[in-house]
């Protein structure tokens, strides 16, 4: 075992005993902190290095406890999965150190409490280990380690509202959770292997209507856990009750981790395409239908919601292509969204922090009254809207020129929808803009000035400056999803690392 | 796969516990959604145990290897049933503290959705747009009216 692959794990691993320690220092909330900034840190340098590691010379694969491929489990690092873990460690980083900001002078409700920190931990190794997992059983064990933390950092502090929204959240996921799991009980019956280089050996093989079986279970499992229209509906109702950090997160990490399922599943275990016109329909459908509910509601959190369901389209629209481009324009899309969707949400809440609510009834002038707040918030805003320099347009380009390039009637159409629905969140963008920030001044704002803490303010940001840094280092960015999209449509390079000696 | 066969009873009561558990899962009262979610992840348990060969114990020593079951169904299901076990306590808990904050345990409506239902109706926007003050200038006129609170379906007697 070298260097590299004994990093592997580490992003899974280090949380973990993370959670495990910040559990044992319930009653010492400045330890606790520190553990958790020092574990989250950790993951991002491994991340990192792992990143480079994987472009530099092809997955790293790493077999738990030594047991070779079909039999025990492994992780790998290919490039995809490395650019998601070096993404999500740097957002849920910031995002822990904008809820320590909050957490001091907190009171009541909201109080920051002795479970928060573990949870978060669980739930970020949660999301490493389904971007790693190399096994489709262990995937669903990743998704079912963010789900049960999920659903602690959702029902959080247990109040009423909370209680409304959560309990609708554990009931969908959880029955996203069986059809996922009869979907592995299939595959596994259908071809006795659960390993994901094996499947794509093994389910070629399959009678055609056998194998588009399986994948559309795949696909309506992580359809509901990616928010994908016709199951998409719980997502608006659940999210904005959360305290603003969970929001962030959630909103930022949880449904990419669905996407990132059915990338992984769509180009590795069910290549070709069976389900192209299936899924840009239903991709077309999550853009519009999303984007007119956010234009309807009056509540940053809520619009934002609908807009996170909403641009989870385009990532769908790319998947549906399948062609290298198509696919690179997707993971360059999912790894802005989910930089600029969290610091949206984070933006919610310094204005709820700052305004006193995040209703569009009561906002105003927030502009005059909080400029950095002004600021912070508009250049996320117009970055989703994809106003040209942002990374928001140069994801857009990509995958509207993936559609031209395939052509015909419905990629025509994907065209439009992705065209009509960056004109409407522009709308929706520049709706909240305009009332929030500056309209006159309304009786919410012109209460006392609130002071907002600095670390909250800090970690907003920097991930205002992550989401610039994806605008001007877009070229290699690209390259990067290029690379990985190429990968992903060859297949050999994933089956080969995890299988050297061919299939037994 | 599967050699020994799997007897169509078995997959009867898949099917049995699958679909009491989706009507189940249909009611609006969580105790009841809890008991769907046991009976249709005992169905789904037993699915996936069903996906790998029947046969003797799978114990090196014990008996001939090829008469030997698929201990790998029988790992994955023990997972799941750990997960499910501890996903419907916490389930458990979620109906109780509904019940104990609000005297029933029923899945409630959301409530901003009905406010923008009851807009549409009225023909109003949900804020005033851009910048202009419009009719209802005043925040409190469109404030949340108590009873959009919570649509709560008739008790049942």
């Amino acid at each position: 075992m070298t260097g590299h692959q004994a990093l592997v794990p580490l992003p899974v691993v280090v949380p973990l005993l993370g959670a495990a320690l910040t559990l044992l220092l319930a009653n010492r909330p400045r330890l606790q902190r520190d553990v958790s900034v020092v574990g989250l840190s950790t993951s991002l340098v491994v991340a990192v290095v792992l990143l480079v590691e994987a472009y530099r010379h092809g997955p790293v694969v790493v077999r738990i406890g030594g047991w070779p491929p079909p039999v025990g489990i492994v992780l790998v690092a290919d490039q995809l999965a490395a650019l998601m873990v070096v993404v999500s460690s740097a957002v849920t980083l910031c995002v822990l150190l904008y809820s320590i900001g909050q957490g001091q002078g907190e009171t009541g409700e909201s109080a920051p409490l002795a479970i928060y920190h573990p949870t978060y931990l669980v739930l970020t190794a949660g999301v490493t280990n389904a971007f790693l997992a190399g096994d489709l059983f262990n995937l669903f064990v990743g998704f079912e380690i963010l789900l049960a933390a999920s659903f602690v950092l959702i029902t959080l502090g247990g109040t009423e509202a909370r209680i409304r929204t959560g309990s609708m959240y554990v009931v969908v996921s959880i029955l996203s959770s069986m059809i996922f799991l009869a979907g592995v009980g299939l595959v596994y019956a259908a071809t006795g292997t659960l390993n994901m280089a094996q499947l794509a050996q093994r389910l070629d093989a399959l009678p055609d209507n056998v194998r588009l079986c399986l994948q559309l279970m795949l696909l309506l499992a992580f359809g509901i856990k990616a928010a994908v229209f016709p199951l998409s509906a719980w997502l608006p109702d659940s999210y904005p009750t959360a305290p603003a950090p969970v929001t962030a997160v959630f909103a930022g990490l949880l449904t990419k981790v669905g996407v990132y399922a059915i990338i992984r599943t769509e180009t590795l275990l069910f290549p070709g395409g069976q389900v192209s016109g299936l899924l840009m329909v239903v991709a077309g459908l999550t853009m519009v239908v999303g984007i007119l509910g956010a234009v309807a509601q009056s509540d940053i959190k809520r619009i934002f919601s609908f807009t996170l369901v909403s641009h989870i389209g385009y990532m769908i629209f790319g998947v549906a292509l399948s062609t290298v481009a198509g696919l690179a324009g997707a993971i360059f899309y999912v790894a802005h969204h989910i930089t600029i969707q969290t610091t949206l949400f984070l933006v919610a809440g310094l204005i709820e922090e700052r305004a006193g609510s995040t209703d569009l009834r009561r906002l105003g002038g927030l502009a005059r009254v909080a400029p950095l707040l002004a600021v912070l918030f508009f250049v996320p805003a117009m970055n989703l809207a994809g106003i040209p320099p942002f990374s928001g347009f140069l994801g857009k380009l990509g995958l509207l020129q993936a559609g031209v390039a395939i052509g015909g009637p419905l990629p025509w159409a994907l065209v439009a929808a992705g065209t009509a629905t960056s004109l409407v969140t522009l709308y929706a963008a520049s709706r909240v803009w305009s009332i929030a920030f500056w309209r006159e001044p309304r009786l919410a704002t012109t209460e006392p000035t609130v002071r907002l803490p600095a670390l909250m303010v800090g970690a907003t940001a920097a991930l205002v400056v992550l989401g610039l840094v994806f605008t001007v280092a877009a070229g290699p960015l690209f390259g990067v999803s290029t690379d990985a999209a190429t990968d992903l449509r060859a297949r050999t390079p994933y089956v080969r690392a995890v299988l050297p000696g061919g299939a037994p | 796969m599967n050699e020994t066969g799997t007897t169509l009873v078995l997959v009867l009561v898949v099917g049995v516990l699958a679909g009491t558990g989706v009507t189940l899962l249909l009611e609006r009262s969580l105790t009841r959604i809890l008991l769907g979610i046991i009976l249709l992840g005992n169905g789904v348990n037993l699915l996936v145990l069903i996906g790998g060969r029947s046969g003797v114990a799978p114990v090196v020593g014990t008996g001939p290897v090829d008469r030997m079951s698929d201990p790998l169904t029988q790992a994955m299901v023990l997972t799941a049933i750990v997960i499910t076990f501890g996903l419907t306590a916490f389930l458990l808990a979620v109906a109780y503290r509904s019940w104990y904050l609000d005297g029933n345990d029923e899945v409630q409506d959301d409530l901003e959705d009905r406010q923008v239902a009851e807009l549409a109706a009225r023909r109003e926007l949900p804020a005033p747009d851009l910048g202009g003050e419009g009719p209802d200038g005043d925040p409190e006129q469109v404030a949340p009216e108590p009873h959009l609170r919570r649509l709560r379906r008739t008790e049942e007697p």
